[in-house]
């Protein structure tokens, strides 16, 4: 089976500031890490080489700095490496991000799945695993708790719901979203260390994937971010007192009018 | 300080930094608590590929030597002497049959025990034979193809959770120091059985069992080296991990350390941090020096045995002795300086100080090491 993992390098969130005068994230001197759902996707991806034999291959859009992130993934057990990497790409939303993946996975070409987290944490968007896939024009779940089995190229797999799980059979080649409930990411191995420091990652430009500039990075979006608030919280709140009975009346008689 | 470790050397240390921080620490308060083994620890142990550091690459081993799984135990037993100890009793008892086994036992179980897929342990101790393990009374006599085992090992770490068991038994009483040969058991062999686990002061997520043979009948390839040098294949294996006992207690010490420097901070009395004082500072510094030489002892010492096979008593047991007693004062100095507060579960320190004392006691009482020291020593400046 061959499996391709998209990470993101983002900000680690237990070291996050807002920069008070833009209000958009101060990256200055703050950790990049992977993105937290994204390490449950390689660990799932791992495992699934592991049982069913295969290849990993894990797929970045981002600075030259987001090799670090893949060697750790390859610590972690993937054996190939992709950074698409170029100054075009700068800027880029979900809707140009996704574009530049799609181009990426046609040039890599080969595979069976494609695995991401369900969203990134700093954009928390989670549009980039779904746009994808209707780039690639595959199958696509998302919130998958649990990868069941694979029977003659069909998987079967648990999406999480508010209110339990749907489970659904899905036919390869298909595009998962994960969420942290699907695994326990390991700790990388000291064989796996030394592959790490030792692979060449392969580096793929704008002119590698054969893409069309007005297509990527901020020219290529659709959205722009004009500015970064907290919301502030508006509405009454009233708190109800008196016996269970006597709220539940409370209750109705402010609902009723409002029906 | 800086060791200057080489790029693989600090790798080992990040991997088990890394299990340490994220498995270990948060989970040693309930195993201590439960007793219970850990066994999802030692699992990530085993994926990350560290059971095979010491063992070489042709049976599936990363190579390494003495240095190198010290450096990793280091790490361990920063979190949990009691984790690190499950871990290292896998090595003392895969060590005879590195040290002494034929090439056919080698590859029939160095490559289980080095992918951590099988655990091994060593037995030597018993009711009888502790310090002076001329009392063991446990015989093996060759019946046909096979060797029956009859008598009983006591405290053997990991018993009931090896496969692997490592055995020493008289073969032959009138020969004295050379009439016991050591052997391979394995878990499931008939007559084989495991006695209660016992109640330990520390270390309590690591199993302590007494290992029972009653005619239990192993075939007779099974004998590890030649009959009768049972008890060099024991002193080789215990020169070659004691320096692993010996880094547990600079592991804890650390810890200890770690634990007590941040609570210094922390505290407030008579409006300033307790380590704004001078009778904290103090006591805080020397449990820095000490942890610091026990350090550089053990890596010494280990480096030595690593390039010097036939000389390694003396340096073993000079960093086993000097590094677990270091262990003891440290941690009874880190509940110091927490005082109350160190004095109850809450806090792990208490725990550490328990964990220390076996360090004093196992692999050759600290009393034996100075023998062994002593001895030396003796041979030396006859020599002069």
């Amino acid at each position: 089976m061959k499996i391709i993992v998209c990470v993101k390098q983002v900000p680690d969130a237990k070291d996050v500031r807002l920069d008070p005068k833009t209000n958009t994230l101060s990256r200055e001197g703050v950790q990049a890490i992977m993105n937290p759902y994204d390490r449950h996707a390689l660990e799932e991806a791992v495992r699934l080489k592991e049982q069913h034999g295969g290849t990993v291959t894990v797929l970045s859009m981002g600075p030259p700095q987001a090799e670090a992130m893949l060697r750790e993934a390859v610590s972690c057990g993937a054996d190939e490496a992709v950074l698409v990497s170029d100054r075009a790409f700068a800027g880029a939303d979900t809707w140009a991000t996704t574009y530049t993946l799609a181009m990426a996975i046609k040039k890599i070409d080969d595979f069976d799945l494609i695995l991401c987290g369900k969203q990134a944490i700093d954009g928390d968007t989670a549009q980039v695993g779904p746009g994808l896939a209707e780039r690639l024009d595959i199958p696509f779940v998302a919130y998958v708790r649990k990868i069941n089995n694979c029977i003659a190229n069909i998987m079967q797999v648990e999406r999480l719901m508010d209110d339990g799980y749907d489970l659904l059979e899905v036919p390869l080649p298909a595009l998962f979203t994960v969420v942290k409930e699907i695994n326990e990411p390991r700790i990388p191995s000291l064989k796996g260390k030394m592959r790490a420091k030792k692979i060449d990652i392969t580096k793929l430009t704008a002119v590698d994937i054969e893409a069309d500039l007005e297509q990527l990075g901020l020219k290529g979006s659709t959205t722009q971010v004009v500015k970064v608030f907290s919301p502030e919280l508006k509405g009454a709140r009233a708190i109800l007192a008196g016996t269970a009975d006597e709220q539940v009346t409370q209750l109705y008689d402010k609902l009723l009018p409002l029906l | 300080m800086d060791y200057f470790l080489s790029e693989e050397q600090q790798m080992i240390v990040d991997v088990a930094r890394q299990i340490t921080d994220e498995m270990i620490i948060p989970q040693r308060a309930e195993l201590d608590e439960t007793e219970g083994y850990p066994r999802d620890i030692l699992t990530a142990i085993a994926k990350a590929d560290l059971y095979g550091l010491y063992i070489p690459e042709e049976y599936g081993g990363l190579g390494g030597g003495c240095f190198e799984i010290v450096l990793a135990l280091e790490q361990f037993a920063r979190g949990c002497t009691g984790v690190a100890t499950a871990f290292a009793a896998s090595a003392l008892g895969a060590y005879p049959i590195l040290i002494s086994g034929s090439e056919e036992l080698k590859q029939k179980y160095m490559p289980a025990i080095a992918s951590g897929e099988k655990l091994a342990a060593f037995a030597l101790t018993e009711a009888n034979a502790g310090s002076d393990a001329s009392g063991i009374q446990t015989t093996a006599v060759l019946d046909g193809d096979e060797w029956v085992l009859n008598g009983t090992k006591q405290w053997i770490t990991n018993a009931g959770e090896a496969q692997i068991y490592t055995v020493i038994a008289i073969t032959d009483k009138s020969k004295g120091p050379r009439g016991a040969t050591m052997f391979v058991v394995e878990d499931k062999d008939p007559g084989f059985s495991y006695g209660v686990k016992e109640k330990k002061l520390g270390i309590r997520c690591s199993s302590t069992r007494e290992l029972i043979f009653k005619d239990c009948r192993i075939p007779k390839d099974r004998v590890i080296g030649r009959i009768g040098m049972g008890f060099i294949t024991v002193m080789k294996t215990l020169d070659q991990s004691r320096p692993g006992i010996a880094i547990l207690g600079v592991g804890l010490g650390q810890g200890a350390l770690d634990e007590a420097a941040i609570y210094a901070k922390q505290r407030v009395q008579f409006g300033k941090p307790i380590i704004s004082f001078q009778a904290v500072q103090h006591i805080l510094a020397d449990m820095a020096i000490q942890v610091e030489a026990g350090r550089a002892l053990v890596y010494s010492a280990a480096k030595h045995i690593d390039a010097h096979k036939n000389d390694m008593s003396k340096a073993s047991s000079m960093c086993k002795v000097f590094a677990t007693d270091m262990a003891m004062k440290v941690t009874i100095d880190a509940v110091q300086v927490l005082a109350g507060y160190g004095y109850m579960r809450d806090y792990p320190v208490e725990k550490m100080m328990r964990d220390a004392k076996i360090l004093q006691i196992y692999e050759g009482t600290n009393q034996i090491q100075r023998n062994v020291i002593g001895q030396e020593l003796n041979k030396e400046y006859m020599r002069a």
